[in-house]
């Protein structure tokens, strides 16, 4: 992602924000995401308008912090995806460190609207959405040139199935294989692959559900998370981030959860701290995610900090997968399908349920042994379930 | 709710509802319902969800193995009702 489209504000100068606050709704290739405020304060100004496409790290409205003036001003920068956040930080550090007046802070009045750009009321912009019609293919016959409601039908009927969904899917498409691209050219990937039996899980999660009303059922895709999580908690090469050549481990582990959508395309939005929440916390919070992933209501935050992503396409079918990373990220579990597997063990054979666990790693940054010990880890983790739901096993 | 083709349109709407893509006339009933619409765990579990709370039914876990086909699951709910 290196642009947004800011759909709409939900704050307006003179309310107060709390840290983590949704402020905005931006548009981006992948999905409508909420911007969240990095800051306490007072909205001060907003200086991009609902239907400005601008760069990621720009600055779309000034803050004041409590008990100060609203000169000095900081401000959230557009969301970004994790690849594109040097840019972005820069931007940001340079906003919130700044004790004179932040640049961005000046205009009593509201910025005119560009030149060429065309009024566009609220609802029109809408429709035009909704439609898949481009703002800049309309001509306004509205008061001062404005596009009106009327416009942008009679632009839908004109322009021939421009299907906004399929355009969806083609940028995804594009952010994918950017992203994709990048992670092959430049991460020496490792792989390991580990068979994990679930006989002690499966059986645990059987009898935990039993117990419960169908809407506090966990699934074995939380469990498997959870492992993921209180693994790397042990492993700090594989949760966190490589950038400009150093690897920075991450304090908490947010567990990115890559959810395939159904028209088409992935994202890999994080669930936080998954290390140190119960599994009774870590279902709803899963639930919840590809609920809001598949109906495109993301957070700004779940976007850009999974620390380590987990991949579950065993519900496909397939018996094991080795995944690419998500940069800058530096690791991924990949776990195939649950099935029945024929296991020796002690001088024995016996038909148990299974899972083939994956580790893609960056090789900069960890080495094979440790990450044989971190998947290790994630199978011993997974023969006690009932430690496992614990906030921190 | 007793009668079988109530409760069919009851579980295709909550089944379009999780899979939208789905033609519900090209849905083979006794066909596996899984091979023929993409339903991962989550989407299964919420599929379940749906229909407990349309229909008042309880879905427990150890009976997923008798929900194969969408006749399966019609006849299922279809006794449960009827009890």
């Amino acid at each position: 992602m290196d642009e947004g489209t800011l759909l709409e504000w939900k704050v307006k100068p003179g309310d107060a924000v709390k840290r983590g606050d949704i402020v905005a709704v931006v548009d981006t290739t992948k999905a409508a995401i909420d911007v969240e405020s990095w800051v306490e304060g007072t909205v001060h100004e907003l200086i991009v308008q609902p239907g400005e496409t601008v760069p990621v790290g720009a600055v779309l409205a000034t803050f004041a912090a409590q008990g100060e003036e609203p000169k000095a001003a900081k401000a959230p920068p557009v969301p970004e995806k994790p690849e594109a956040k040097k840019g972005g930080k820069k931007t940001a550090g340079e906003k919130t460190t700044e004790a004179e007046p932040a640049p961005a802070a000046a205009p009593a009045t509201p910025p005119p609207v560009p030149v060429g750009r065309a009024k566009f009321s609220p609802a029109a912009r809408k429709r035009a959405q909704e439609l898949g019609v481009k703002p800049e293919s309309l001509t306004g016959t509205g008061p001062q040139g404005s596009i009106t409601l009327d416009d942008v039908e009679r632009a839908a009927k004109a322009t021939p199935a421009a299907a906004p969904e399929k355009s969806r899917a083609a940028e995804m498409r594009k952010t994918i294989a950017a992203a994709m691209a990048r992670a092959k050219r430049e991460i020496p990937h490792y792989y390991l692959g580990e068979t994990v039996p679930l006989a002690a899980a499966t059986a645990w999660l059987a009898e935990y559900n039993a117990g419960r009303a169908v809407t506090e059922r966990v699934l074995m895709a939380a469990l498997l998370l959870k492992a993921v999580a209180s693994a790397a908690k042990q492993f700090p090469e594989v949760n966190g981030f490589y950038r400009d050549g150093t690897f920075t481990p991450a304090p908490a582990v947010h567990a990115g959860v890559a959810i395939s959508l159904r028209g088409g395309g992935l994202i890999a939005p994080a669930i936080h701290d998954v290390d140190s929440r119960p599994l009774s916390e870590i279902m709803p919070a899963l639930a919840d995610l590809v609920q809001r992933a598949r109906a495109g209501s993301l957070r700004s935050s779940e976007i850009a900090d999974p620390t380590i992503t987990v991949t579950n396409l065993g519900e496909q079918g397939v018996e094991e997968v080795y995944g690419v990373i998500y940069p800058p990220q530096v690791a991924l579990v990949g776990f195939g399908r649950v099935a029945e597997q024929v296991i020796a063990e002690n001088g024995a054979i016996r038909i148990v349920p299974a899972v083939r666990a994956s580790l893609s790693a960056d090789h900069r940054v960890s080495d094979g042994h440790r990450g044989a010990l971190f998947l290790a880890k994630i199978r011993a983790l997974l023969q006690e379930p009932a430690n496992l739901a614990k906030a921190e096993p | 709710m007793t009668d079988t083709d109530d409760i069919r349109s009851t579980v295709l709407a909550e089944l379009l509802r999780i899979a939208p893509e789905v033609e519900p006339e090209e849905l083979e009933p006794a066909t596996p319902l899984r091979d023929q619409v993409d339903l991962d765990s989550m989407d299964w579990l919420n599929f379940i969800i749906a229909l407990h709370t349309r229909l008042q039914v309880d879905i427990p876990e150890s009976d997923y193995a008798k929900l194969v086909t969408l006749n399966d699951v019609i006849g299922y709910l279809q006794n449960k009702l009827q009890a």
